[in-house]
């Protein structure tokens, strides 16, 4: 075992920091610095440069364009990008659906979809959970029959992300009902959102933003070309997704960067009682120390994944544990924000951290932005499957209870 | 970055599991701990000949490894076995010391007999009044013309009944917590005005209140330079920390194994506790628990391999995060067995009175998660 860089690796830092240094908007950082929302356009815009550069498909094999990363390489980049904010790669396309194209889909459609995702030209969203089946993915109802070459979709999909910006989902459907268990009997499919019959309706979250829709399907005919490896099949390739899913969630370099900027805020915050700072006040701080040690041991544990990973296979049912502890730390330094914060987490100021906000700012960085963003991110223990959710997997597919 | 370990060390690892799995049986643990010497001679010996008890030591001491990486090796299989031979106070606590300041000499009257299985050694340095502070040292050792006489009252001196040699911290300059003139002796467990208050430990060891009343011993009983220990006995202490951090996930893990094959068959309300999901999602967590002190305790090994500029904080990190794991852990192994678990007969609570003692020993979970936020 051994925690030092090689000189290979170093260079690799070297090269990755410069080319962000040289080629990371400045305009997105400058949003980020300041927590202002990032519009699609900026997304569209940086993943088409790291695309350009190769490094955008992160988690593809190299045969479809993958960068052909090791697990350090990785981590290196994932450092360097908390390093310099970048904004994360929506990860619909390129780390959910992608996966379950080139390794179940035809040649065909690898060819279809692939160029479009590697080169953000398609935003995708995704279909899975549905208003009567949330943790309980498999009760999904959305009905896909077959009607000569087509599929006929009716059903709803809901806490579809950033479902308004997509041109394409990927679908959970039931193209069988008469299965006896419900795993079986489901498909996934392909759909375009320009297809007629597809409407999208906005669902606010407690921070009064727009970030999931419902997608409703009104008889939306689909070619059976977009169906993906098997007819009720289906469930088998949503699970891989998953377990993408859920290992892309830790966010681990994102925290350990908010949560350095706590402890810059800490020192600059008076503390609780008027006496010297927050920062020197031992009960503000063993919080600090306890969320970086649990965010430590994280870093090492997915660290271990990755190497894991690297040495054969898609992530395992220990992924799992990136998922919960990840969202675990995420909200302990939500909550460690609005604290600090005090009395600049009462005021509601939505406007202000949007594009185009010309009035007088209220509070000083981010503060009045601290209870939105708590409040939002109480969803990161809850998507992605629930971290109860999370546990069973655990249970069964490792401690097999 | 690797996170392999070698093939000396996987081969080690395989070696040392085998003896925990088919002969290291509770039930012969239990009379051992009840004997008056409190470990197996014929285990020791053993530990010997396969090279383990060297594993903690440099060749250049002849030793057969000496990293942190090697140590945690060790410790984590004998943890899981719950072994009770004196591995810890020997190899690490006295054989790091003397390592770390001996001269050539006394490398080699005093380290071949560790590695050898011929001679134990224990190292006296805590005092009740310092709790955690290695600087606080009120135990004397003024010198004279036939060396230097030492007295004082050592606690909790792990392996004591058992030792030839004691290595004892003692002052011989400065106030009671100045950070130099902290020295180690070597005390011959027969000296005269050396008295022992014997005993078993909660969790199974030997160990002894070491009283020091005009100990006469000569110059060259002196460890290194006199007053300058403190950094031995501090890298001391993080390889202590090392051992007793891997140790304990050792015993998590056996604890996790245990603790889900018992639900698995224990049958309540016509169906295995398995089923319960109250139960289930504790045993996820107890799963967790060992993951992330795996991880963290990888993290400090490495960089006390690699002489990261934190290593000690790093340390800290760990001892205080497996500090909190191994509380969960414990307290959720004797939970799930019910009544069973709380019970002598059974090994679960004996696991779990490792790890509480693991967690007191060389600074508790709030002691270095304090001394990790200082550093902050």
């Amino acid at each position: 075992m051994n925690i030092d860089f090689t000189e290979e690796e170093l260079a690799f830092q070297q090269e990755v920091r410069q080319f962000f240094d040289e080629n990371y908007p400045k305009d997105i950082q400058a949003k980020v610095d300041a927590n202002i929302h990032p519009e699609k356009e900026d997304f569209v815009r940086w993943q088409k440069i790291l695309n350009k550069k190769g490094w955008f498909a992160e988690n593809w094999p190299e045969e479809y364009g993958g960068p052909g990363w090791n697990a350090t390489q990785r981590y290196i980049v994932q450092q360097e990008k908390a390093r310099a904010r970048v904004i994360i790669n929506m990860p619909f396309g390129v780390t959910m659906v992608a996966p379950v194209i080139y390794t179940y889909g035809t040649e065909e459609q690898k060819k279809r979809f692939l160029p479009d995702i590697l080169e953000t030209n398609v935003w995708w969203c995704q279909g899975y959970s549905e208003p009567g089946a949330g943790s309980d993915l498999a009760g999904l109802k959305t009905t896909g029959v077959r009607d000569g070459d087509d599929y006929i979709i009716n059903g709803t999909k809901t806490w579809t992300t950033l479902g308004h910006y997509a041109d394409w989902i990927f679908c959970l459907v039931r193209t069988d009902s008469e299965c006896k268990k419900k795993q079986q009997g489901i498909s996934f499919i392909l759909v375009d959102m320009k297809t007629p019959g597809i409407s999208v309706s906005p669902i606010l979250t407690l921070d009064e933003e727009r970030e999931v829709n419902e997608v409703h399907f009104d008889n939306v005919r689909v070619p059976a070309a977009n169906l993906i490896g098997e007819e009720n099949q289906g469930w088998t390739y949503a699970k891989l997704l998953l377990t993408h899913e859920r290992t892309s969630i830790a966010n681990v370099q994102n925290s350990k960067v908010r949560l350095e900027k706590v402890k810059q805020l800490a020192k600059a915050t008076a503390a609780h009682d008027g006496e010297g700072l927050l920062w020197d006040d031992g009960m503000f701080r063993s919080k600090v120390a306890n969320v970086e040690l649990e965010l430590t041991a994280l870093e090492y544990t997915e660290l271990r994944t990755l190497a894991a990973v690297a040495s054969g296979g898609a992530p395992g049912p220990e992924s799992s544990i990136l998922k919960i502890k990840g969202t675990e730390v995420m909200q302990a330094i939500d909550e460690l924000l609005v604290e600090l914060a005090g009395y600049h987490a009462v005021p509601f100021t939505q406007a202000q951290y949007h594009e185009g906000f010309e009035g007088e700012r209220i509070g000083d960085w981010f503060e009045s932005n601290t209870g939105p963003h708590y409040f939002n991110n109480r969803k990161q223990s809850i998507f992605g499957g629930t971290n109860e959710i999370q546990k069973g997997i655990i249970c069964k597919a490792v401690l097999g209870l | 970055m690797d996170f392999s370990f070698t093939e000396e060390q996987q081969l080690l690892k395989d070696s040392l599991e085998k003896f925990v799995v088919s002969d290291y049986d509770f039930e012969d643990r239990r009379k051992l701990v009840a004997s008056d010497l409190g470990y197996s001679t014929e285990h020791w010996n053993m530990f010997a000949e396969l090279g383990w008890l060297g594993m903690p030591f440099k060749e250049e001491d002849g030793g057969y490894g000496g990293s942190a990486t090697d140590l945690m090796v060790v410790m984590q299989s004998l943890g899981k076995g719950l072994v009770v031979e004196p591995v810890l106070a020997n190899t690490v606590l006295a054989g790091h010391m003397v390592s770390s300041l001996g001269s050539a000499a006394q490398k080699d009257s005093l380290i071949g007999g560790l590695i050898g299985g011929e001679s134990q050694m224990a190292l006296a340095f805590a005092e009740k009044q310092a709790r955690y502070d290695l600087t606080n040292v009120a135990t004397k050792a003024e010198a004279n013309a036939n060396g230097y006489s030492i007295s004082g009252e050592k606690i909790a001196v792990l392996n004591a009944p058992n030792a030839n040699h004691l290595i004892v911290i003692a002052r011989t300059s400065g106030e009671q917590r100045s950070t130099a003139g902290i020295s180690a002796f070597v005390v011959g467990k027969d000296a005269e005005g050396l008295s022992l208050n014997s005993y078993t430990t909660v969790d199974g060891f030997k160990g002894a209140e070491v009283r020091l009343n005009n100990v006469q011993v000569s110059a060259d009983a002196l460890l290194g330079d006199a007053g300058s220990a403190l950094t031995a006995l501090e890298s001391t202490m993080d390889m202590a920390r090392i051992a007793v951090c891997a140790e304990a996930l050792g015993c998590m893990e056996t604890l996790l194994f245990k603790t889900v094959e018992y639900t698995k068959t224990r049958k309540q309300f016509g169906v295995t506790l398995s089923f319960f999901q109250a139960l289930q999602h504790r045993m996820a967590d107890m799963f967790t628990e060992c993951q992330q002190a795996s991880s963290i305790l990888y993290m400090a090994a490495m960089k006390v391999d690699s002489n990261a500029e934190d290593a000690s904080i790093a340390v800290s990190a760990a001892k205080a995060r497996i500090g909190q794991a191994a509380k969960l852990v414990g307290q959720e192994a004797v939970q799930l067995h019910g009544g069973m678990g709380v019970t002598d007969e059974l090994d679960v609570g004996h696991y779990f009175k490792r790890l509480t003692i693991i967690d007191t020993l060389f600074g508790n979970t709030d002691y270095h998660l304090k001394r990790y936020a200082d550093a902050m």
